[in-house]
């Protein structure tokens, strides 16, 4: 079996995919954690939009708890302060210039 | 005696001193109904996330004040009928949240 990859590296034309490093798929999940439960904060602030900007995509939209990793009880205020900064035009609903 | 605050847009075509007069209304309603007004801010003229009323800015104002419960509604329905106001948003603030508004006010003044 390793001469075939041998075989494979030196370059047969034998036309299949040759791969000179075998591909190593990143499988083991990132540990997530809440950067709430973490650093301690205790009230997201409505009114500061740079900082809802983080749990916010390109679009305006909410980013789910498994990309963000926040706890249950966190992500619920952070939506909730979304809301409201999206209220006072702090944010926009529809946004696609949030790169 | 709840706290509570409250962030105003006022309409960007306003005077200087239409927005005062504005302003001074509202402290002197809050006055009135026996608010104990604990911080003002006023962030000046702002640009809108999305346009309110066909306008692309507006000035906003926060107060935050100790209250009862029952003159919230009297203050809402002076903004409603106020049509120099865009748009109103009254939060009751928890312990966490005057915690976090006193540490933002001593941040602000160092700045």
């Amino acid at each position: 079996m390793a001469s075939s990859i041998e075989q494979q590296a030196k370059g047969d034309k034998g036309g299949e995919i040759r791969y000179l490093t075998p591909l190593n798929i990143e499988t083991k999940q990132k540990k997530r954690y809440c950067r709430f439960k973490r650093s301690g904060i205790k009230y997201i602030d409505y009114k500061d939009p740079d900082f809802l900007m983080s749990f916010v995509n390109e679009q305006g939209k909410i980013l789910p708890r498994r990309l963000t990793g926040t706890s249950l009880k966190y992500q619920r205020k952070v939506a909730q302060a979304v809301k409201r900064a999206r209220h006072l035009a702090l944010m926009p609903y529809v946004g696609d210039l949030l790169k | 005696m709840n706290h509570y605050e409250t962030v105003f847009i006022l309409n960007p075509v306003l005077s200087e001193d239409q927005v005062k007069e504005t302003v001074k209304k509202y402290e002197e309603l809050l006055a009135s109904e026996g608010a104990k007004m604990i911080n003002k801010e006023d962030w000046g003229l702002k640009k809108l996330a999305y346009p309110i009323q066909h306008k692309k800015s507006g000035f906003y104002h926060l107060f935050e004040f100790q209250v009862e419960g029952k003159s919230i509604e009297t203050l809402e329905f002076a903004f409603r009928q106020d049509e120099r106001v865009m748009r109103y948003l009254t939060v009751k603030l928890d312990k966490h949240a005057v915690e976090w508004a006193k540490k933002r006010v001593e941040r602000n003044k160092a700045k």
